[in-house]
């Protein structure tokens, strides 16, 4: 070796025995591995702000152990490919907590990736904790010891979305649109199942999917939706997906009602209060801006305030953290071996003021759930959504105990 | 069946007249000067997020006519300075040089307008609905994408062919040396070819802001397709960029109506795949499920059987 390069070499080793070091006393690298560009980035980047603001609030309180929470956002373009050389990135930077949520089919190659890695090198185990990626096969037949979610999955939101559905008689067709990938397809299949046990009475006049993240114009779609015939729409949709979905639909001035998953994301409120479509779209989530709780609204509008007026979109990721701390407080390490434990079985009170608990079988928390519907402010709710006047309010609520559906997880614990 | 087929044509036309509007600057640079402008999306973007602002501020129509003017200035400046350098290297130094100021300009504008799509509205003199047609409604807004888009197209049209500046536009791509020699500045040529152009995309950017979601990405989307139009319709043409815009608007939006797979063809001669069967998940691909994609097909297909394009002059 040339003494150049020696130098620069020791320098190298110098400098990451000093990073890894500093690392372990006092802070706490949590990766956040999600879209921070493309067609994904809209919601990656909101979900990021959640995290950091969580990170700041803890820290403000003197962290956590003695630890500072640090986020290290890394962008995925929502590319499974591209997510695993982040995390593996992320793991080389010191973090031992991945989380993500965007994407399913990017879902399924980190629980795969984190799993095997965690057989590859004990002791330096690494957990992966999902705030968002709701494939229910990620908690059934892929379910792995290592991977956590707190968003309930797609059986359970559909569950819910069709159990309001069958309250509704108005309903007699019906047109489900999804993406084309693992989540999209399970939330047609299971919709299908769903809806001919519940109201066997109801046509499905259409079942389409289209490329993910990858329309600009859906007004093809929306004339296609039209010629069906169909009085609801169900979708699974998320980004710009739905985003572009409504405003086309507001555009032709196609008169249906929406069920969907994610119809609050960025653009969603805009383009409902476009075409008038007042308390005719529906989500279903873990909570909403509009919630009679107030730790929860107190919590919205500081929210709001530092974030330039930016909806709280994910109450599970303040669920998820919260849970995390306490987990790695109660284990006195965060090595996710010690702590990963503590996890299982946790109950607590939600964000949303409910009961929750993590199922130790398959790693699901389990929440309770409301359908929610936007529509012009009532009484008593404060909290529109993008400038709209237009806020979301309940319409219908599942409670935590009756979203529990069974799993098929075999769970391969670490001896 | 005839509702489809009339809706599906008339969003078609729609669609491809948006598709003319965006591509109409990059057959100015790329097929009539010969420049290969990956950043061409990128100055639509700029001029939805200026058309966002200035709208905001001064309203719509003031918008449309300013933000072309300072996206085209800021286009000829880049030609000036940065492309008239990098030029004499080729078309590979170009392509790298425009591929970078794509890179450039998202950043610049995540870092002004966020990563977030922006509240960019149809302005309220054009809200409305123009027809009804099978109850599905047309918003005026979409019928003016569609004359403005034919008015740019045969303002060119009658630019390049029937006017000097038009002639000595083409003259300088094919015979630079001797258009210079009869005393045009052929630089100066470039640099405002270059500047309208660009002008031209913040045109379409202004416009399709408010029809499309204005967001950061939104040059990421639309990039490739308008290279699609442009080698479909054949170098040098604008008629020709003109029929490949119907055409892909047209190919795109009924590819989505038909619900017909590889398994109903086969159906039709009688055999019958079982479901598990090797090979039956793609037959049951339906054509509405790579509508997407059928532009790129088509690229595929043109540069295999007619590389010159629809209506080319020259090889791609």
């Amino acid at each position: 070796m040339s003494p150049a390069i020696s130098r620069v070499v020791a320098f190298a080793w110098i400098g990451l025995m000093a990073g890894t070091a500093l690392g372990r006393a006092d802070t706490l690298k949590i990766a956040y591995v999600d879209p921070l560009s493309g067609g994904g980035a809209s919601v990656g980047q909101v979900g990021l702000e959640h995290f950091q603001y969580i990170a700041d609030q803890v820290n403000a309180k003197g962290g956590v152990l003695g630890m500072k929470v640090e986020i290290l956002g890394y962008d995925d373009k929502t590319n499974p490919q591209e997510a695993l050389v982040q995390v593996q990135k992320a793991i080389d930077a010191g973090a031992r907590i991945i989380a993500q949520g965007n994407g399913s089919s990017v879902g399924a190659a980190i629980e795969d990736f984190v799993a095997k890695y965690d057989d590859r090198n004990p002791g330096k185990e690494v957990v992966y904790i999902n705030y968002a990626a709701v494939d229910p096969s990620l908690t059934n037949a892929k379910c792995s010891y290592w991977h956590f979610r707190w968003d309930a999955n797609s059986d359970i939101k559909m569950e819910a979305l069709t159990n309001y559905v069958k309250t509704r008689p108005s309903i007699k067709k019906i047109y489900l649109i999804n993406q084309d990938y693992s989540f999209g397809q399970s939330v047609r299949t299971e919709a299908r199942k769903m809806l001919a046990q519940k109201r066997p009475d109801i046509q499905i006049v259409g079942d389409e999917l289209h490329p993910l993240l990858k329309v600009t114009d859906f007004s093809p779609y929306i004339a296609k939706i039209k010629a069906s015939g169909a009085d609801t729409v169900i979708t699974g949709n998320w980004g710009q997906d739905i985003a572009l979905l409504l405003k086309a639909a507001a555009d032709a001035g196609l008169q249906a009602d929406w069920y969907t998953y994610y119809a609050g994301g960025a653009g969603g409120p805009t383009a409902i209060r476009q075409a008038n479509l007042a308390d005719r779209v529906f989500a279903v989530g873990e909570g909403f801006a509009n919630i009679d709780y107030a730790p929860a609204r107190a919590m919205e509008t500081e929210f709001r305030t530092k974030l330039n007026g930016q909806t709280l979109w994910y109450p599970r990721v303040f669920n998820m953290m919260d849970m995390i701390f306490r987990a790695i407080e109660e284990a006195k390490s965060a090595d996710p071996l010690k702590f990963a434990p503590k996890l299982e079985g946790m109950k607590i009170t939600t964000f949303d003021g409910g009961e929750g608990f993590m199922r130790a079988a398959d790693h699901q928390f389990f929440q309770d759930m409301f359908v929610v519907a936007l529509g012009p402010l009532g009484a008593g709710q404060p909290f529109d959504e993008e400038h709209t006047g237009w806020g979301w309010k309940e319409v219908g609520k599942v409670p935590a105990d009756q979203t529990v559906l069974p799993t098929t997880c075999k769970m391969q614990r670490p001896s | 069946m005839l509702e489809l087929i009339i809706v599906s044509t008339l969003n078609g036309v729609l669609y491809g007249m948006l598709l003319f509007l965006m591509a109409s600057g990059l057959t100015l640079i790329f097929s009539m000067m010969g420049v290969l402008n990956f950043a061409h999306a990128s100055f639509y973007m700029l001029g939805a997020f200026f058309g966002y602002q200035l709208s905001r501020a001064l309203g719509f129509w003031p918008a449309l006519l300013i933000a072309p003017v300072l996206v085209g200035a800021i286009g000829a400046a880049v030609e000036r300075y940065g492309l008239r350098t990098v030029h004499r290297h080729g078309h590979v130094a170009e392509l790298l040089f425009t591929f970078g100021l794509a890179f450039v300009i998202e950043e610049v504008v995540q870092m002004l307008w966020g990563r977030l799509p922006v509240d960019y509205r149809v302005p309220p003199t054009l809200d409305f609905t123009a027809f009804t047609i099978f109850s599905t409604n047309y918003p005026a807004y979409k019928l003016f994408e569609l004359l403005t888009a034919i008015a740019i197209f045969a303002v060119l049209l009658l630019v390049l062919t029937r006017t000097r500046a038009g002639l000595i536009i083409q003259a300088a791509l094919t015979h630079p040396d001797m258009v210079a020699m009869l005393g045009h500045n052929v630089p100066r040529v470039f640099m405002l070819a270059f500047g309208v152009g660009t002008g031209l995309a913040a045109v379409a950017g202004v416009i399709a802001g408010p029809a499309l979601v204005t967001q950061s990405n939104m040059a990421g989307l639309l990039g490739p397709i308008l290279f699609v139009v442009v080698v479909v319709g054949g170098l040098g043409s604008l008629a020709g960029a003109f029929a490949a815009s119907l055409l892909i608007g047209l190919v795109q939006t009924f590819a989505v109506a038909m619900n017909v797979s590889l398994a109903d063809l086969l159906a039709l001669f009688g055999a019958r795949l079982a479901p598990d069967a090797f090979f039956a998940e793609i037959t049951q691909v339906t054509v509405a499920q790579i509508a997407p994609i059928m532009p790129y097909l088509l690229l595929v297909l043109i540069l295999i059987f007619r590389p010159r394009g629809l209506f080319g002059t020259r090889e791609t």
